[in-house]
Formats: structure tokens, sequence, C-alpha cells
């Protein structure tokens, strides 16, 4: 099953107003378990509102979003018939299974924000703690775990994003631009959500800041076996770290699946606007000269791995 | 909150949106003191025909306007019913003998109170908050206060100030919504516990909301110095206000109006407040 799936859902900002605006147009999509998969598209591409919906900080105004074939946004009234028959409620009388079924429901979603943790664009806004470790420390404190439990999963996800144990009890306010990112990230990942979903996690970053942050992302997803969504708009990142890719544009999806097979329809991406990575475009102008190339090359590294062995020069 | 800017401008074409904003500020203070100088039954029934002309004539839909008075309909209310029970008369509807009475000249002070409330909220709204954009407003406040400058009063300072304020009510409440989702993101709660427990909980609201609101204030300012901003002296304006015809016209119905009011005060049909 899709850890994460988006049935026909829309949203429209301020309905019914001269200010109405459709943010996701019938956007249907599949996310898998275990791997990392971007979202590119535009500024207003739908891109960030559509994280929104994955956490329920923000409900369609159509369609379903699914976590583990889960309706997050489901009522009594929808699930009552088929929850009914499950053993747990099969004792009970209708009123009291309905009211056992509503309190289940209130139950999974306060927790949802657990599991689905979100990183918002710029989120070293949302530091306020007096010592880094504390901020960390707050989305676990918020899920009731206790003191030792706390403590070692802000050792962890310190780890995870490479902050040092001196910054630890630094005031956030002193660190700086990218040591905040990584700080609001561990925020987010002391909470050791299923799925982590980050919203331009490199924005405004220098080429150093966008490698720690994108390792330290990789480093959870690759030990915890977590699903990870990035949504970014530079394809050379999401080239280099996604499994899986979706292309959207205007409130709609365009293209979804692997790496290979979106990166293989560059014309169609040139279309809206985006751009195939520098090195996949230069692979491509060799290719076009003549060279025998192969084509699903996204990074520096595999582009001189290429070029060695055409040149029979062998692997460095 | 999405997309709605302060003062609820709503954009339409009508002539009152045309209408220069330094007219319309005159215009509301008139439609103001016409609702007080209104007196008598015939008076209150013109205000309240004239109100609902105003909103005919600007092409905002009535829902929106009602919706605006909806906020004020527990003040509306209570005075309401303290003008029904408190107000003293000759004619007392009530039968005599009961612990509560009620005399037709609270019923009529009642109603009319109404009437006021609801003619000053459509007037001014109208005028102002639907129909001018609030940098409009600045600029006409600037220019009606304009004499003040040879008292030395900082006219300018106070209308870029203002305007000021009110371009960054929307990018505050949008940074406050952003900030609070982080926070509910990583599972902060505002909506149960004790009062205690809410207060402390706007905690990781506020800090970050402060920080970024003293950071914005210390960048706009070193943008507006690195284009040489030094204050209103000698500053032109991208926009002239510029008054015509319509304007003028408009400033006279509305005087017409309020003479209009007061002779209808004069017609005694119904009850006349004193």
């Amino acid at each position: 099953m899709d850890k994460l799936y988006l049935d026909h859902v829309s949203y429209v900002y301020s309905a019914g107003t001269p200010f109405e605006q459709k943010a996701l147009d019938d956007v249907t999509l599949a996310i898998r378990g275990g791997c990392i998969t971007g979202i590119i598209g535009h500024t207003g591409s739908g891109k960030s509102t559509m994280m929104q919906l994955l956490n329920g900080l923000a409900k369609p105004s159509s369609g379903k979003v699914l976590l583990d074939g889960y309706d997050i946004n489901c009522d009594v009234n929808d699930v009552l018939e088929e929850w009914k028959k499950l053993p747990e409620y099969s004792g009970m009388s209708p009123r009291s299974a309905k009211k056992a079924i509503a309190a289940k429901i209130k139950k999974t979603r306060a927790k949802l924000c657990f599991r689905v943790g979100l990183v918002m664009q710029y989120p070293e806004y949302q530091l306020f703690e007096e010592t880094v470790s504390r901020d960390i420390a707050f989305g676990p404190r918020n899920m009731g775990l206790a003191e030792e439990e706390i403590r070692q999963r802000v050792l962890e996800a310190a780890a995870f994003t490479d902050i040092g144990e001196d910054l630890l009890e630094k005031s956030p306010f002193d660190l700086s631009g990218g040591q905040k990112r990584r700080v609001a990230l561990a925020g987010v990942i002391a909470m050791r959500p299923e799925v982590l979903v980050l919203d331009e996690p490199a924005a405004g970053l220098d080429p150093l800041g966008r490698t720690f942050i994108f390792e330290g992302i990789r480093n959870y997803q690759r030990k915890t076996g977590s699903t990870v969504l990035i949504v970014s708009h530079s394809m050379e990142d999401m080239a280099r770290y996604c499994d899986d890719v979706i292309v959207m544009s205007g409130a709609r999806v365009i293209r979804q699946g692997s790496r290979e097979e979106v990166f293989a329809h560059v014309d169609e991406l040139a279309e809206t606007g985006l751009d195939i990575p520098q090195i996949t475009h230069l692979m491509q102008l060799l290719r076009a000269r003549g060279l025998p190339l192969p084509e699903n090359i996204y990074t520096v590294d595999e582009a001189v791995e290429a070029l060695r062995a055409l040149l029979g020069l062998g692997a460095k | 909150m999405k997309g709605i800017s302060f003062g609820q401008y709503y954009p339409a074409d009508s002539v009152i949106h045309r209408l220069d904003p330094r007219f319309k500020v005159i215009l509301t203070i008139l439609y103001i003191v016409c609702t007080f100088l209104c007196k008598s039954l015939v008076g209150f029934a013109a205000l309240t025909l004239s109100a609902l002309v105003l909103i005919f004539i600007s092409r905002i839909p009535l829902r929106i306007v009602l919706r605006s008075v909806r906020p004020l309909l527990m003040i509306i209310g209570f005075t309401f019913i303290i003008n029904i029970f408190w107000s003293r008369g000759e004619q007392l509807i009530t039968p005599e003998g009961w612990p509560i009475r009620i005399y037709a000249e609270g019923i009529w002070n009642a109603v009319y109170m109404f009437l006021r409330i609801f003619a000053l909220i459509t007037g001014t709204g109208i005028f102002l908050t639907y129909t001018t954009t609030p940098m409009d407003l600045t600029d006409a406040i600037e220019s009606l206060l304009t004499p003040l400058k040879k008292l030395h009063v900082p006219v300018h300072v106070f209308a870029m100030m203002m305007s000021i304020t009110l371009r960054f009510i929307p990018t505050l409440t949008e940074e406050t919504e952003k900030i609070m989702n982080a926070q509910k993101a990583r599972g902060a709660n505002f909506t149960s516990g004790s009062l205690m427990q809410r207060a402390k909980a706007l905690i990781p609201i506020l800090i970050p909301l402060f920080v970024s609101a003293i950071n914005r204030a210390v960048e706009l300012s070193n943008a507006m110095e690195c284009r040489c901003y030094h204050g209103g002296d000698g500053r032109t304006r991208l926009n002239v206000l510029r008054c015509n015809g319509r304007d003028w016209a408009s400033l006279a119905i509305v005087v017409l109006f309020g003479a209009g009011i007061l002779l209808l005060n004069g017609v005694g049909i119904g009850y006349t407040l004193g």
C-alpha cells in the first residue's frame, strides 16, 4: 500500500469571496513508503498548500488524504458502518460504539502531527526556547514522553542534523542561519515521524548549508526507514537526493514517477518552466553530438564516472 | 483570514469607489453628524433609506455589509434592552402595578438607537472601509491634516507610521498563522487546558512573532534609508489626489441630505426624540 495517497484532492482559498483562489485542483497522487519523494513546481503551483493537508493542518475542500489507507479527515458518520463490525466495537450498543469511534478518530487526529512531521518553509522562525536542546525537546514534550526518553531523542536528532554538543546549551538566537535551520529540522526529527515533510528545506542557504541539511535528511531516512517528502524547486537537489519525483504546475500534478521516468521528459519540464539539472543537460548536449553517454546522469559524480569510463580511464 | 486585507476593502467599480478619498473622509464625518441630527420618525426613515441607497450605489453585496454589523449585535442588543427597560416616559405600556415598567418612549428610543447604529456602521463602512484602500485612506488623512504642519505637528511622519502599520497587519497576520501552524505541527495545543496553560501555550507564538517583527522593522528602515528616505520635506507623490466635479457634487448631496434631515425633524408623525 502507498504510504500517502491523495485522492482527487482540491483546495480553495477564501471560497465565496472575490479573493477565491484554487491552490489544488483535483490532485491524485501516491507516495511510496520508505523512500525520498521530491515535489517540484513553481511558486504558486500548490506545493506548499499540499503539505499542510498531509498532517491535517488544513482540510481539503474536496477529496481524501489517506495515510496508510486511513482517511485522516474522516468523520464518525463516514466510517461508522464499517468500523462497527470490528471486534473492538462489536459488543457495544450502537450509541456507545459511535462514541468510542468518535473518540478514537479524535485521538488519531491529535497524534497525526507526530506521525507526519512537517518542517515549514524558513523553519528557523519557529525557534523560541532559551536553549537549543529545549527547543528540540518541544515536540517530544508535547507527545508526553518521559524526561529520559526526551533527552535521548534530542541527542539523536542533534546527531542526525550534525548539531554539536557545544551548541545544545546555546540560545537558538545566537546561531547562524544554517545552524538555526538544522535546529528547527531536529525539532521535528526528534518526534521520529513516520513521514517527514519538508518545504524548501534548503532555501536561502549557502551550498555547504544545503549539503548539511540534505545529508541530515538522508541520514534520518536511511537509519529509520521513514518516508520523506521534499518540496523544492531546485532540480539539482531533487536529482541528487530523491528516489521519486512529482512535478506540479498550476495547482495540478503533471507528472509523477521515479526520478528516471520524470527526467526523461525534458521537453515537458521545460514547458512548465522548470529546468532539468545542469549536468544532465550537459550530458544530453554531449550525447546529441554523438558521444555514447548514458541517459540517467543527474549528479556531477555520476558524470565524472561516465566520462572516465568513456575515455577508458576506469573508475576513480 | 487568508487574502482579506485589513479594513475589508471590497474591490468593485462604483461611483463611491472612485470618489476622492479626502472627500470620502469628510463625507463620512458629515454622514455621522446626520445620523445624530436625526430626531423624528420621518427623519429616521430617510436615514435608513439613505443607508440602503448607499449600499446599492456602492455595489457591495448586502450580506457583506450585514456581516460587519454582526460583531456589534451584542452592543446593539444591550443598548436596545437598556433603552426599553430604563427609559422613563409618559405612556406606560405594561399594566399598572407590574414590577417592570415599559414605556412607549422606551421602545421608540430603542428602535431609533438601533437605526442610528445601523446607519452609522453602513455609512462609515460604505464611505471608508469597503470602498477605500488603506493606502488611499492614509494619503487622504495626511492631506487633510496638512494645515497642522503650521503648528509643527509631524503630519507626514504620522501618516507614514499609519500606512506602515496598516501595510503590515496582513503580513503579521500571515506570519502569526505560519508560526501557529509550525508549532501545531510540533504538537502545540492552543485550544484546551486551563487559562494558565493556554496563556503559556502562546509563548511559542509570541516570541518568534516579536523577533520577526523587530527584524522586519530594522530591515524596512534600512531599505527606506537606502532609498534616501528622509521624511516628508520636498517629497512628491506617485498618485496625486485630485478632486473633480463628482466629488463636489457628492459633498453637496450629503450636505443637502443633512439639511433635509433637520427639516424632517419638524414633521410631527410618530415619536420625536427630545
